[in-house]
């Protein structure tokens, strides 16, 4: 528990204590929110100079997706929505591959076999879809004996739809392995969290389905770290599963399609950025002492270059074959597709596979 | 025509839901990656018996009793499909599956393609469906031509104890996403021999069921019955029908359907789902394409009304009879 009061949000910020601090991982932890809002700006960028697709942008859910990254393990599975970049860049995804797959292009789903997020669902975009599969993969990983955690994350918005309630529901009674958190970032698209449910929290939700809820400032990394830390090692060691509500704010629109001009007060926004995620865990690594102006300078030219030339390999990329939207539909390609293939390959120009 | 009856040594005398539950046992015999999961299930054996004996064979870590959600039955086959077990889901009823249309249009059949091969969804939905038992509302419609329509989905529907067992296992070998269909009115309708020793059917033909040249009578499921007795009333009066089940759906064995109509010149479609963008219509404008210079007569399609499924008291009226396959039949031969 963390706190005596049910549902109290968890926080650690802004002191650290040096007796409890990993200040190698809350580095490690700095160093991946300062890369990935280098890589979310520059998505952005390229998103309004024609050279990305609709992109979700992760601006302010930092420590969120980066403490997830962080948290789980290889032998863990992750199953995502959309605007958790570093969670799966951290398993292994590289930078140009994120941009490849908001670039229009399934390759950007095909994660290296070599690396945590091989076994990992990609993005999902219909809305809440994917906790039931986490609730099914987390049913595999029980039923093999596996001491692994399935870690699926959603939106507010996600949590009035059914699919969140069926999957924490199964979660409870069967006892599953899945640790399922909640961005709460405030925003549905346009619609506010007092719109969505009359719920106190969403953490509250947990109750009816007989499972651990647990609130954390989803600004506050190390406190992220404490709630998913210990939610999934109770998962890894057959103790059931966990809502985590992490409470955040969506400083970016909902996608570079949105503008949020239009329904969220410019004051709103202005309060949200003083509590923004990536400032306030440098102020503590500084005032600890771990983390300095030097330091401060190096990374930031560090993260630029990583994503100037992530960028750089995905604009290189050769284009995808067209039979390719045939070829890896069925494991093998049924005799009543041959003829549309073949005119396929006929009008794209002779293009082959 | 059954293949069983090629192989009597082997074969044993099973209805159609028998042959589903044989199938059911000896695959999971043959692959502890095969887990059952629905409502109803495991120690009812599922509403029709389907699942009889399996839980107290294989226990209830490989078949499971889900809470009472279709969406949710099927999502977490996508899960586990996309780890390597090999789900075979129930859904109890047709008329339930809707709650599950997203997981099953948005995820498994694109799951393959969309991580480029990557990650694979080898599940099995198995829903019984279609008319004729006097069910309540909502449990007995016919609308597989919503599924047909899905790229990536496989859509099979057995008609006889034989095939369904052979195309059960064979949509349980698959490593693609299958929804199969299984007519509930045949479930009990008769015992005729299965070979379980057999291979699996393939999933991607039609089967011949008998051979004429006269007129070429398509269908699948619980009307191919109604078909074949069709089949016998012209045959009595000199009219030889070529009688096709499509079986599966998607992918289409178009070869085999052009290659019909190709040789009667005459054609009746025949299924128990409403009319307008029944499946019918897809094999008919196939036919209408590629087989047209060999077309005597316009194609027929002796289907449902373009109305919801009757409750019981109507559903005979409603779903397509012998005398009305007999009569288009009949209509198509008047061309020369």
């Amino acid at each position: 528990m963390f706190s005596s009061t049910p549902y109290a949000l968890h926080r650690r910020l802004p002191a650290l204590e040096g007796g409890h601090a990993d200040w190698p991982r809350l580095i490690q932890a700095y160093q991946a929110m300062a890369t990935i809002r280098c890589f979310d700006k520059k998505a952005v960028n390229l998103q309004r100079t024609g050279q990305l697709g609709t992109y979700a942008s992760c601006l302010g859910a930092e420590a969120i997706t980066v403490g997830a990254g962080l948290a789980l393990q290889d032998s863990d599975y992750f199953v995502p929505y959309y605007r958790d970049h570093a969670t799966q860049h951290l398993r292994g995804v590289p930078l140009y591959q994120i941009l490849q797959y908001w670039g229009g292009d399934e390759r950007g789903n095909a994660f290296p076999a070599d690396t945590a997020a091989a076994r990992d669902l990609p993005n999902c975009v219909p809305i809440a879809s994917q906790l039931t599969q986490a609730a099914g993969i987390a049913t595999k990983a029980k039923l093999r004996h596996e001491p692994a955690a399935v870690l699926a994350t959603c939106g507010d918005g996600a949590t009035s739809r059914g699919d969140f309630y069926e999957s924490l529901n199964v979660a409870g009674v069967w006892q599953l392995p899945l640790v399922l958190m909640v961005n709460n970032n405030q925003w549905a698209i346009s619609v506010p969290g007092q719109l969505q449910t009359a719920s106190k929290t969403l953490a509250h939700k947990a109750e009816a389905a007989g499972i651990e809820g647990i609130r954390v400032d989803g600004n506050d990394l190390p406190a992220m770290l404490d709630v998913l830390d210990y939610a999934l090692d109770k998962a890894r060691h057959g103790k059931g599963a966990t809502l985590v509500e992490a409470v955040s704010y969506r400083l970016s629109d909902h996608t570079t399609a949105d503008d949020a001009s239009r329904y969220r007060k410019a004051s709103d926004l202005h309060a949200a950025w003083q509590r923004e995620p990536v400032a306030r865990l440098r102020q503590a690594l500084v005032d600890a002492g771990h983390w300095d102006a030097e330091q401060e300078k190096d990374w930031q030219a560090h993260c630029q270059q990583e994503v100037d030339k992530a960028v750089k390999t995905y604009l290189d990329q050769p284009p995808q074959s067209p039979t390719d939207m045939f070829d890896y539909l069925y494991a093998n390609l049924p005799v009543s597709l041959e003829k549309q293939r073949a005119a396929l390959t006929e009008s794209a120009g002779g293009h082959h596979a | 025509m059954h293949n069983a009856q090629q192989h009597p040594q082997n074969a044993v005398p099973l209805n159609l839901v028998e042959a589903i539950n044989r199938a059911l046992f000896q695959a999971m015999e043959e692959d502890g990656n095969v887990v059952l999961l629905g409502e109803d299930i495991a120690t009812n054996g599922g509403v029709f018996r389907a699942t009889e004996g399996l839980k107290d064979h294989f226990g209830l870590r490989r078949v499971m009793d889900t809470p009472l959600a279709e969406n949710l039955i099927a999502g977490m086959s996508v899960g586990m499909a996309s780890q390597g077990l090999k789900p075979v889901a129930e859904i109890q009823f047709m008329g339930f599956i809707y709650a599950a249309l997203e997981q099953l249009i948005s995820h498994a059949a694109r799951l393959r393609n969309r991580t480029r091969g990557r990650l694979s969804c080898p599940l099995v939905i198995r829903a019984p469906f279609g008319g004729g038992i006097h069910a309540p509302e909502h449990h007995s419609e016919s609308t597989e031509a919503l599924f047909a329509h899905v790229p990536g989905l496989r859509v099979v529907v057995p008609s006889s104890p034989a095939r369904a067992y052979g195309l059960l296992r064979a949509a349980i070998a698959c490593p693609d996403p299958v929804l199969f269909l299984e007519p509930k009115r045949l479930y009990r309708l008769q015992r005729l021999p299965v070979d379980t020793n057999e291979e699996p059917l393939p999933l991607d033909r039609c089967f011949t069921l008998r051979a004429g040249e006269d007129v070429s009578l398509i269908s699948w499921g619980a009307m191919v019955h109604e078909t074949l007795a069709a089949a016998d009333q012209l045959a009595e009066e000199g009219i030889k029908a070529d009688v096709i089940d499509v079986a599966t759906l998607n992918p289409l064995d178009r070869d085999t359907l052009i290659a019909t109509a190709s040789k009667t010149g005459r054609v009746v479609i025949v299924h128990e789902a409403p009319f307008t963008g029944g499946f019918g219509a897809e094999i008919a404008a196939t036919l209408a394409s590629d087989a047209l210079m060999h077309l005597r007569a316009p194609i027929e399609r002796v289907t449902g009304y373009d109305t919801p499924m009757p409750y019981f008291a109507m559903e005979q009226q409603y779903m397509p009879s012998v005398e009305r396959i007999v009569a288009a039949a009949k209509r198509v031969m008047k061309y020369a």
